[in-house]
C-alpha cells in the first residue's frame, strides 16, 4: 500500500544560536526535499530548560519537523545534524506504524459503538451497583 | 476484566444479601482505619480516556508517572494495564532522551 513513512524529529539547538533557528530549520527542510522526502510539518517548540545539562547548556531551543519519505533522507538529516554542533541533540522517531494502529483502534472502537448502543461489559460495570440499589428501595 | 469483576462480586453473596454486602464494601473505603488493607481499584487511566498513542512530547502527561527519584512509576501502583504501561514506558523513554524528561533527580 503505502510505503512512505512518516518521521518526527526533534532537535535541539543550542540556546546562544538563537538567531540562526530559522536558517538552520530552513537549511534541513532543503536537505529532506533534496533527498526526496516532504516536510509536513515544522513547528518551534521554543526555548525550554533542559531536564539536564548536554555540554553544560541548560537550555535550548527545540523544533519538531514532520517528515514523510523513505528514509533515506533520515539518515543524511541526522548526519547533518550530528555534524553541526549547533545542534545539541535530536531525536526520530518513525510514527507512521504507531499511527496506524491507533487509527485502527480508533476504527474498531467506533464500529464497536455503533453496533451495540449499549455493549454489556463497560456498561454493566458502571451500571451495576445503581440498579442493585434501586431493587433494593424496590422491595 | 469485567467478568473478572462479576464473579468477585457474585462471590460476596446471591440475591438480597448482595446488596448490602456491596454497601458495606463501598462505605468503609473512605473511613476505615488500619484494620484491613485498603484496596483501591486499579484502573488504567489512559483505557478510560481511550488513549491510543502517548506522545513523547508530551511532558505534562509524563510527569505525572515520574515521582520525584525520575524513575518510571511502576504499573502496580499506578493501575495501568500493561499496554498502555508499554507505551508510556516507550515515551518517558524517548523524553529522556531529548532532555525532557530527566533520567534522575537527586
Amino acid at each position: 500500500m503505502n510505503n512512505k513513512r512518516q518521521y518526527e524529529v526533534v532537535f535541539i539547538v543550542d540556546p546562544t544560536a538563537d538567531e540562526e533557528v530559522p536558517k538552520l530549520t530552513d537549511s534541513f527542510t532543503q536537505i529532506v526535499t533534496d533527498q526526496g522526502g516532504t516536510i509536513t510539518k515544522s513547528e518551534v517548540m521554543g526555548k525550554r530548560n533542559l531536564a539536564y545539562e548536554i555540554l553544560h547548556h541548560k537550555d535550548g531551543t527545540f523544533v519538531l519537523l514532520e517528515i514523510e519519505g523513505t528514509g533515506k533522507e533520515i539518515a543524511e538529516l541526522e548526519r547533518r545534524m550530528r555534524v553541526n554542533d549547533r545542534v545539541l541533540r535530536y531525536l526520530t522517531v518513525r510514527v507512521d506504524e504507531d499511527r496506524r494502529r491507533a487509527d485502527k483502534l480508533k476504527d474498531r472502537r467506533a464500529r464497536k459503538a455503533a453496533k451495540r448502543p449499549a455493549p454489556g461489559g463497560g456498561s454493566a460495570r458502571r451500571g451495576g451497583p445503581a440498579m442493585e440499589f434501586s431493587d433494593s428501595a424496590g422491595e | 476484566m469485567a467478568t473478572n469483576y462479576e464473579d468477585r462480586v457474585r462471590g460476596g453473596g446471591g440475591g438480597g444479601g448482595y446488596d448490602s454486602d456491596d454497601d458495606q464494601d463501598r462505605r468503609p473505603m473512605g473511613g476505615r482505619g488500619p484494620g484491613r488493607r485498603m484496596h483501591r481499584r486499579r484502573v488504567c487511566r489512559f483505557c478510560i480516556d481511550k488513549v491510543d498513542l502517548i506522545d513523547f512530547k508530551d511532558v505534562r502527561l509524563l510527569l505525572n508517572y515520574l515521582p520525584e527519584r525520575g524513575k518510571i512509576l511502576p504499573r502496580r501502583i499506578s493501575g495501568n494495564c500493561a499496554t498502555h504501561q508499554r507505551m508510556l514506558a516507550e515515551a518517558i523513554k524517548r523524553a529522556r532522551n531529548i532532555a525532557l524528561l530527566p533520567y534522575t533527580t537527586d
